[in-house]
């Protein structure tokens, strides 16, 4: 993105069109461990792109327990309390969805890609 | 406090739902014809005594929750079975509609059981979501679930009303409602089966059973298969928690009713970015929580839901 620092006004606009364009909760990771926080009964970010053998780390920052549960019941955490954490690493690339199983309103998606490849180019 | 609700016709299910969104005002609601009408205030309301069955909903103790909201659900507990000790028609028995306990552990459970037995009478328990955390839910089923099925619905007879608790907060699914699941039904039609039409029906369940905010997942995913089982009787009341504020609607001959918390109350629907615990002013809190007095009387589809607030 520093690209836009020598742009043309209007390639940068182009290109803030084209950033608007990707969901905003979509964050890429670039093979740090990341967290997903959990406040308001909302996961953020609500979907997140991990490489492959990232951890990802929930932390409940409501004064209500949740959970995270994999609807493949590839995981599960138990009741987090206020503050409490819950980590996975996801050595399987694939779509992982998981929700809260005590609000089951509350949904979040994992995309886990291949740590080697062309993922650079999203 | 004018009951401007109180038209005989046409007044629309939003209108109703919004004339029953008061928390903690602590009014008599009477059932007849369809349409609740408020009879007045709790001072006034209690005058009238009847000879009818009476019992008491409680709901959403939360034992164990210490946050701002309210940093001792133990002492409003406390002081809603004081309240409830001192009323002045004895209950027949109480009815607990879930999240007896915040976090499911055992010691909060001890201290749930110790103080609601000192207003020493019945207890019938349905579980909330809050109450089967641990693992296999053995600890709410050791204590509640003895003579009960599956997760913990039942079903028991007094003065002729029959009642049934039901269970619609575990097996939850991704991006769904309250749940009660196939098992569950088939129980429920078979427990209906064969009872005379006329026999008065109270069931109770932690999550609403109608549509209050799916949204927020207020709401039971097969409501509308339960008042098709549900539909022939002449008189179905339907208590729940779970949503910490008042709420009543009647469709046909159902009325729902949800009742306040005794540990700390939560938004309107969408009044909020989220259903969380709602922090209010202190001197406010106890006007917010409290306990449910319902009188059916013998002979009349009538039955009188007073909501009293631990304060005002």
């Amino acid at each position: 993105m520093t690209a836009t620092t020598t742009c043309s006004i209007r390639a940068a606009i182009v290109l803030a069109v084209a950033i608007t364009a990707i969901p905003l909760a979509t964050v890429a990771a670039r093979g740090a461990d990341l967290e997903v926080k959990i406040d308001n009964f909302t996961f953020s970010p609500q979907r997140l792109t991990v490489k492959a053998g990232t951890t990802v780390t929930w932390i409940n920052e409501d004064d209500i327990p949740h959970t995270v549960a994999a609807s493949t019941k590839a995981f599960k955490s138990k009741a987090l309390d206020t503050d409490d954490k819950f980590s996975f690493t996801f050595t399987t690339p694939g779509t992982y969805e998981y929700f809260c199983s005590l609000h089951p309103h509350m949904t979040g998606t994992i995309v886990v890609e291949a740590a080697t490849g062309s993922a650079g180019a999203r | 406090m004018t009951s401007d609700h109180d038209e005989p016709n046409g007044v629309s299910r939003r209108k109703v739902l919004e004339c029953m969104t008061w928390a903690g005002t602590g009014v008599l609601w009477t059932v007849s014809g369809g349409l609740p009408r408020s009879l007045g205030i709790i001072g006034e309301a209690t005058a009238a005594e009847s000879s009818g069955l009476t019992f008491l909903q409680i709901s959403d103790s939360h034992v164990g929750f210490d946050k701002p909201a309210n940093p001792n659900a133990i002492g409003t507990l406390e002081e809603a079975i004081k309240k409830i000790k001192g009323l002045p028609v004895k209950p027949a028995f109480v009815i607990h509609t879930g999240d007896i306990t915040h976090l499911s552990k055992m010691s909060e459970f001890d201290d749930a059981d110790r103080i609601i037995s000192q207003a020493g009478l019945d207890v019938r328990y349905v579980p909330g979501e809050h109450d089967v955390l641990d693992e296999g839910r053995k600890l709410y089923l050791a204590r509640y679930g003895r003579d009960a099925k599956g997760a913990g619905w039942h079903s028991f007879d007094a003065n002729g009303v029959h009642f049934i608790g039901l269970v619609n907060v575990v097996d939850l699914k991704a991006g769904g409602l309250g749940n009660l699941g196939a098992d569950q039904l088939e129980w429920l039609a078979a427990d209906l089966k064969g009872r005379t039409a006329s026999t008065p029906i109270v069931v109770f369940a932690h999550i609403p059973l109608w549509s209050v905010y799916p949204q927020w997942g207020w709401g039971t995913e097969e409501s509308a298969r339960v008042l098709e089982l549900l539909k022939r009787f002449g008189s179905v009341t339907v208590l729940n928690g779970h949503i910490h504020q008042i709420m009543q609607k009647v469709e046909g001959n159902v009325t729902f009713h949800t009742a306040m918390s005794t540990a700390f109350p939560q938004p309107a629907p969408g009044a909020a970015p989220s259903p969380g615990p709602m922090k209010v002013p202190d001197d406010k809190l106890r006007s917010l929580l409290g306990v449910t007095d319902i009188t059916f009387k013998r002979g009349q589809q009538r039955l009188a839901i007073i909501d009293q607030p631990l304060q005002g």
